[in-house]
């Protein structure tokens, strides 16, 4: 079996390949709930009530997919200048922990500022400790050839380990009765709710405005231009000018930067400390959400709301029709796989021998 | 006449809406050479890929020796007795030249290599055709040429009957060609077949029995090699008459525009060694040289993509810049080597191709921002003056042909943004144009076109720095020649100072001739 690449994608392939990716996707959960024994129909809809059905439900899905916008458009960024960024849960670590210590540790008051200088100053801290944690990797990438996917990978570990330190040291939060949780962010430096009565937090707002920065800086800059080039083909990237190393270094700001960003903004919006199981693995989820938007930065607001109402989806549902959550994790799985193969098969023809 | 060797009946194959190959039926003879001649995408390269087993033909039969052969399997052509001789070697380095060719040809589960016999099979045969190797030579150490004896020796050696070979002189000097054309007719003279696939006109009727031509998929003509001529060929390459290229001497030299003296670079795969060369405004100098010989690391030094280590480069009375996008400010037209590799950007759009090395000289953008309705006129311009056909400004540069990319490639960089308010202006000449193999694997129609390119720069006063393999492209178009041989350029003389022969001595580096004044 081989893949010829097709001169021209047809039009019926077009159309095929998004019906062909969903149909796919059904089938293979519809089979795990028949195994599981539950009744299909009521579960799918159960799973779409949970994650989309009333304004509490959609409340959740969507502060869920918050960090989950921020850390996909994190690998966007990356994978499309081909930086294989899988560190962004170490980077969303650092970023919280960089909030905390602008915005918690001292009482939030050891510099006397203003709460909107001092929460501006947070991001910053955040956007920066993210960045330069990615800035080594890519560096190493691009000055000697040191593989960032294991650099990246590696150094989500030494995060946690770090970030268990200092909830146990520096940034314990004495009045935790022993928890391991930092000091709490000044209240004055906490996010409001979009919606009251829910957690829904504003930070969808700039996570959805940094979704169009995003895509802006894509489709309209010299900056955009030399991301997408140097993706695409680096070697003639050099020639045609593109700065290598000067694009490497911007790409690993932006993409560690939106990361530690998530990392704040979920400190600042939803659990106002910090703690080791903060994130559920958004920094991995993110790659997932980059692969289904296609590295589109809208598309992957799109693509984490559809997440992330999976996995809220599946938690109620799991509790009346009794198919374990995993249900969701299979499903987000299986649409990746078979949008990944449905792309492939636009552009490529199998031959079987 | 007796049976075929080897007969192809009816064969087609598709591939998307491209037919590559239509109803093709050819028969080889014992002991003939073979000519399959063709321009680039004729289907020369599917229909031996067929034979080979690679692809499947969609329709059609091969008979060998009499015999069906299977479709889609390389190892029953191998055991048939076809052996292929591509035009990219495989062979490996590290290895002496008996393990390449015993390489393989062993069963994975037998406990001892017997070498012995190899060792004599390989004299045996080496000495029948004429082809001697020293067996216990690194391979790494050949030369090109014997590396493709040992290529032909592993084809022997397996039992080939019936030799493919793919454009072997490509690589070659003209005296190593020669060699290459005594030993084949050494090996048909005792009864072996070859097919010769070549699109270079003189050396097909220099060394063929019968010619087969194809064009667009389709076998357009076979004739024998006594009975034809190089003008007849050609039309039946290109389908129609085509008047073979003239020389068009330079008609007035400018100033010196670029110095090099003694520049070395970096040992990489391959390296200048004190070059040195002078380009005048108004004139074509030509690099031939077998490929590897540094022509690589010229092009991309004077593309601002490779940094020197010794010696010193002037443009335009100043140091040149080491940096690309320094470089076309300075008017440097690059033309790279690779146009799929290095030229454009395949998954961008036509458009953005074009702007690409100007991207940062302010013509297409504003602070931060691209302008992309001025980017997108650009395009346009481009695509209008230099006929790129097969797509738009916003079309994926990967879907263009061969020559349509080079079309953009030349004309983006011969093109600047400000010939589109004042075309007759000699501001927006190119002080300097470094083309690396412009016109490889292009069809006649284009190489004319980029020639004729290249001499109205050169005539409106720009200097052409032309590196090529091909010597008749080289002797053709270059005012001056010099031959760059281990990273050396010779002195640069007038090109019909040189013969076919002593360009070839110099290539092969001989002493004496690349030196001399």
């Amino acid at each position: 079996m081989r893949l010829e690449k097709r001169q021209h994608s047809s039009a019926l392939a077009m159309v095929l390949a998004p019906i062909g990716a969903v149909a796919f996707t059904l089938l293979v959960s519809t089979l795990l709930v028949l195994w599981a024994g539950a009744p299909v129909g009521q579960t799918y809809a159960l799973l779409a009530q949970g994650a989309y059905g009333s304004v509490f439900a959609l409340s959740e899905t969507l502060t869920r997919a918050i960090p989950l916008m921020l850390t996909g458009l994190a690998a966007t960024v990356a994978f499309k200048a081909k930086l294989f960024n899988i560190g962004a849960e170490g980077q969303l670590y650092v970023g919280a922990m960089a909030a905390v210590a602008v915005g918690g540790m001292h009482g939030g008051a050891g510099w006397d500022l203003p709460p909107a200088l001092l929460f501006v100053l947070m991001l910053l801290a955040a956007a920066l400790a993210g960045a330069l944690l990615l800035l080594g990797p890519a560096l190493m990438k691009a000055r000697l050839g040191v593989d960032e996917v294991v650099t990246t990978l590696l150094l989500n570990f030494i995060v946690l380990l770090l970030v268990s330190l200092m909830l146990d040291g520096p940034m314990k939060d004495p009045t935790a009765m022993g928890w391991p949780q930092s000091v709490a962010l000044r209240g004055e430096l906490e996010l409001s709710k979009l919606i009251p009565q829910t957690r829904l937090h504003t930070g969808l707002l700039g996570a959805v405005a940094l979704a169009v920065a995003l895509w802006a800086l894509m489709k309209y800059t010299v900056l955009g231009f030399d991301i997408r080039a140097l993706g695409a083909n680096p070697r003639a990237a050099a020639f045609s000018g593109v700065p290598v190393t000067r694009t490497v270094v911007m790409v690993a700001l932006l993409s560690g930067g939106l990361a530690g960003l998530a990392g704040a903004i979920e400190v600042a919006g939803r659990t106002s400390y910090l703690t080791l199981d903060m994130s559920p693995g958004y920094g991995y989820s993110g790659i997932v959400i980059a692969m289904l938007a296609a590295l589109h930065p809208l598309a992957v607001v799109v693509a984490s709301v559809f997440v992330a109402g999976m996995l809220v989806g599946a938690d109620s549902m799991s509790r009346a029709v009794g198919v374990p959550t995993f249900i969701a994790d299979v499903i987000v799985a299986a649409s990746l796989i078979s949008v990944l193969v449905a792309t492939l098969l636009t552009q490529y023809r199998v031959r079987w021998r | 006449m007796t049976d075929p060797v080897l007969s192809l009946s009816n064969i087609s194959k598709r591939f998307g809406n491209v037919v590559a190959n239509d109803a093709i039926s050819l028969d080889l003879q014992a002991g003939e050479i073979l000519a399959l001649l063709g321009e680039n995408g004729a289907g020369k390269s599917t229909l031996v890929s067929i034979l080979f087993g690679h692809y499947t033909a969609d329709a059609g039969s091969i008979t060998v020796f009499g015999q069906p052969l299977p479709a889609g399997d390389p190892k029953a052509a191998l055991a048939a007795g076809i052996g292929m001789v591509h035009q990219h070697f495989t062979l490996a380095d590290n290895l002496s030249v008996l393990d390449n060719v015993m390489l393989g040809s062993e069963s994975l589960w037998q406990a001892l290599t017997r070498k012995a016999a190899a060792r004599a099979k390989l004299v045996q045969v080496g000495q029948r055709f004429g082809l001697g190797v020293d067996a216990d030579a690194l391979v790494g150490k050949l030369s090109v040429g014997e590396r493709q004896r040992v290529e032909i020796l592993k084809a022997l050696y397996r039992g080939a009957r019936i030799l493919i070979l793919d454009e072997p002189t490509a690589v070659l000097t003209p005296q190593e060609s020669e060699a290459l054309f005594g030993v084949l007719a050494q090996m048909v003279a005792q009864g072996l077949s070859i097919i010769f696939i070549s699109h270079k006109l003189t050396e097909v009727l220099r060394v063929s029995n019968r010619v087969a031509v194809l064009r667009a998929g389709k076998l357009v003509a076979q004739a024998d090699a006594r009975d034809t001529t190089q003008a007849q060929l050609a039309q039946w390459m290109v389908g129609r008459a085509i008047s073979p290229p003239q020389r068009r001497p330079s008609k007035h030299l400018g100033k010196a525009v670029c110095v090099l003296e003694e520049v070395s670079t970096a040992h990489a795969r391959e390296r200048l060694n004190r070059a040195s060369l002078t380009l005048h405004g108004g004139e074509i100098v030509a690099i031939a040289g077998v490929s590897g010989n540094g022509q690589v690391a010229l092009a991309e030094v004077l593309s601002g993509t490779r940094r020197i280590t010794g010696g010193r480069i002037t443009l335009m009375g100043q140091a040149m810049p080491q940096v690309a996008s320094e470089l076309v400010a300075l008017g440097v037209a690059r033309v790279p080597e690779d146009r799929h590799g290095v030229g454009l950007i395949g998954d961008l759009p036509v458009w953005e191709n074009a702007i690409s090395e100007r991207l940062r000289s302010g013509a297409f953008s504003r602070g931060p921002w691209v302008k992309r309705r001025a980017a997108q006129a650009y395009a346009k311009a481009v695509i209008t003056r230099f006929d790129v056909r097969g797509g738009g400004p916003t079309t994926a540069a990967r879907s263009l042909s061969g020559g349509n990319m080079q079309k953009l490639v030349l004309g983006r960089a011969l093109m600047h943004p400000g010939s589109l308010a004042e075309p007759d202006s000699a501001a927006f000449i190119p002080n300097l144009i470094v083309a690396h193999q412009p016109t490889w694997g292009l069809d006649i129609g284009a190489v004319a076109f980029i020639h004729e390119q290249l001499i109205a720069a050169r005539d409106a006063g720009a200097a052409v720095l032309l590196i090529s393999d091909d010597l008749d492209e080289v002797l053709t178009l270059g005012d001056r020649v010099a031959v760059m041989h281990g990273g050396q350029l010779s002195q640069a003389r007038a090109a019909l100072d040189w013969s076919r022969e002593s360009i070839g001595l110099a290539m092969a580096g001989a002493e004496g001739v690349a030196h001399a004044a």
